[in-house]
């Protein structure tokens, strides 16, 4: 069967140095995969290659029964692909509130949704922002937020494009252990409701409870694909992690 | 407010300005006024590109010029009425605007405003080289001492720049409060964030040059008229440049009511010291409040005002706060 996402022999090199090689990938609908790997093992570029921030060299990316190479980056979200980046970028000037209202206006629109009349588009908004508890701070601007209230926005804006997977990059980073628990309430619920999900997150417990597969990435290496306690005690693995 | 009602209120006021200046009976007021104007739209114009997307336009000079150039070389052909004569200015500088933005656009920050200062030396070296419109001697442009109903021909021109300032004010009003004024606030933002929200960066960034471009060509088109005797230093002149950026940073960059402030205060400045003390310290003027204003207020009189009443930059410019059920926390 044919996954959501099939990556299939991504190549990306900068100059010399090898970041991605023959990376193959298959995500079926509704899936949850944790992406793991040390620093500087490619999974920020495998994501920025899937949606489009960067052009892979080799190989290819299908989604949803479409052939992305070439597609820019908001063609990509607008099929619906979505992330959120390692370190928050929330449109600095915009309020929180209209921050959602980006992706609403400009990927669901696009598509056809029927979020149209401003009102719509407002009670969308607090929606969303009442979803991830931010509704109390729907006209704040993003630098008046929290570390783990600037997540959840991140999360948000995402969740407002309406995708059908969803790329979380390293959402928990900085987080204490309750507001990791936070997000990852998120991210389940937005998994009920159909949302494929792909966790890149340093912090093990939270990638081991969230994630029914597990890949691991080393120096732009896939070395490991599967179920998460089989992975983890794959003898590779470790030594990836811990050395030799 | 809808633009319609916005669009006549600005018409209202616009009248009420040439009423007042008629009433004063002296046609130097509409020969600065025409500046002052005319500042107004370079500097709306400006604010489109440089303001609301961020990307900072050194060129408006050679914009501004393309307008004045298309006015001549048309008028060497067949003279038209100014408004026809504008609206070609506009489209001349638009489609110039577009092809800068194609060439341009992948650049950023600094070498994005040294490509469009690149795009003013040549097209200033090509108008020099090129004796059609007079070339480096100059093109001289008789314009009619009356023209009906206004009376002397400088009423005319006044209007027209009146015309130009309210259609562009309103422009750049419309934009802020649309669908595209949102693309560009987060391509000022955040491009990676706006491309990765599903917003089409390099298109809305053409429609952002090509805009401003136009609205710029539309403010020299006319300026033949005004000047009579066009040559390229005063056509390319560094005061188009530095005072259609200077008036938005002055003004404020982020609503359409900061270049126009800017444009008012700083024309008006210049204006009152060309007849009170020498044209050459126009620049000087500029100088020491854009060093004033950065460090001072750098987001503007606008910015200042928001300040002074506490007030979030969204509720001045038109952006709608949404009402929720929770009850809001305080910053």
């Amino acid at each position: 069967m044919t996954g959501l996402l099939e990556v299939d022999n991504l190549g990306k090199r900068f100059g010399g140095f090898v970041a991605l090689e023959s990376i193959s990938l298959s995500v079926r609908a509704g899936e949850r995969i944790g992406l793991i790997g040390p620093n500087g093992s490619g999974k920020s570029t495998l994501v920025n290659c899937i949606c489009g921030t960067l052009r892979n060299e080799a190989g290819s990316v299908n989604f949803d029964g479409h052939l992305l190479n070439g597609a820019t980056a908001h063609q990509r979200t607008r099929r619906g692909l979505a992330r959120t980046f390692q370190l928050p970028r929330p449109f600095a000037s915009l309020s929180v509130a209209d921050n959602l209202r980006i992706p609403l206006l400009y990927t669901v629109a696009a598509r056809g949704g029927s979020h149209r009349s401003a009102k719509d588009l407002e009670a969308r908004c607090i929606d969303l922002l009442r979803e991830v508890g931010l509704d109390n701070k729907a006209n704040r601007l993003p630098r008046e937020l929290t570390q783990v209230e600037m997540r959840k926005l991140e999360l948000a804006r995402a969740m407002a494009a309406e995708p059908k997977l969803l790329i979380a990059d390293e959402s928990m980073a900085g987080l204490t252990h309750s507001e990791v628990e936070e997000i990852l309430t998120l991210l389940k619920r937005l998994n009920e409701h159909g949302v494929t999900i792909i966790l890149i997150e340093h912090i093990m417990r939270a990638v081991m409870s969230f994630s029914q597969r597990l890949v691991v990435l080393v120096s732009g290496r896939k070395i490991a694909d599967g179920d998460p306690d089989t992975v983890v005690r794959d003898p590779e693995v470790e030594r990836a992690y811990l050395g030799q | 407010m809808r633009s319609g009602l916005f669009l006549l209120i600005c018409l209202i006021v616009g009248g009420g300005v040439f009423a007042a200046a008629l009433a004063l009976g002296n046609d130097y007021y509409f020969f600065a006024g025409y500046v002052v104007l005319q500042y107004v739209v370079l500097a709306t114009a400006w604010n489109i590109l440089g303001g609301y997307c961020g990307y900072v336009n050194f060129g408006s000079a050679a914009f501004f010029a393309l307008g004045a150039y298309s006015t001549v070389a048309i008028h060497r052909l067949t003279p038209l009425p100014i408004p026809i004569l504008v609206a070609i200015g506009g489209i001349v500088s638009g489609f110039v605007g577009f092809g800068m933005g194609y060439l341009t656009l992948r650049l950023r920050g600094a070498f994005f405003a040294i490509a469009t200062l690149a795009l003013a030396v040549v097209l200033e070296t090509l108008i020099v080289n090129w004796d059609f419109v007079g070339g480096s001697r100059g093109a001289y442009i008789v314009r009619p001492e009356t023209i009906a109903p206004f009376g002397s021909y400088i009423k005319y021109l006044f209007m027209i720049m009146m015309l130009l300032a309210v259609g562009s004010v309103t422009i750049a009003r419309l934009i802020e409060r649309s669908r595209l004024g949102y693309g560009f606030a987060t391509i000022r933002d955040d491009e990676l964030a706006a491309e990765a929200s599903g917003v089409p960066t390099l298109r809305l960034k053409l429609i952002a040059t090509t805009i401003s471009g136009a609205l710029m060509g539309c403010a020299g088109a006319p300026f033949p008229y005004y000047i009579g005797y066009l040559q390229p230093s005063s056509a390319f002149g560094l005061d188009y440049a530095v005072n259609s950026i200077a008036m938005p940073l002055i003004g404020g960059t982020t609503s359409w009511v900061g270049p126009l402030i800017g444009a008012i205060l700083l024309g008006s400045l210049q204006q009152i010291a060309t007849v009170t003390i020498s044209s050459a310290v126009n620049l000087l003027i500029v100088g020491f409040l854009l060093v004033g204003f950065v460090i001072v207020a750098p987001n503007g009189i606008i910015g200042l005002v928001h300040k002074y009443l506490q007030h979030r930059p969204d509720d001045m410019v038109g952006r709608r706060r949404v009402s929720t059920d929770a009850p809001e926390v305080a910053p």
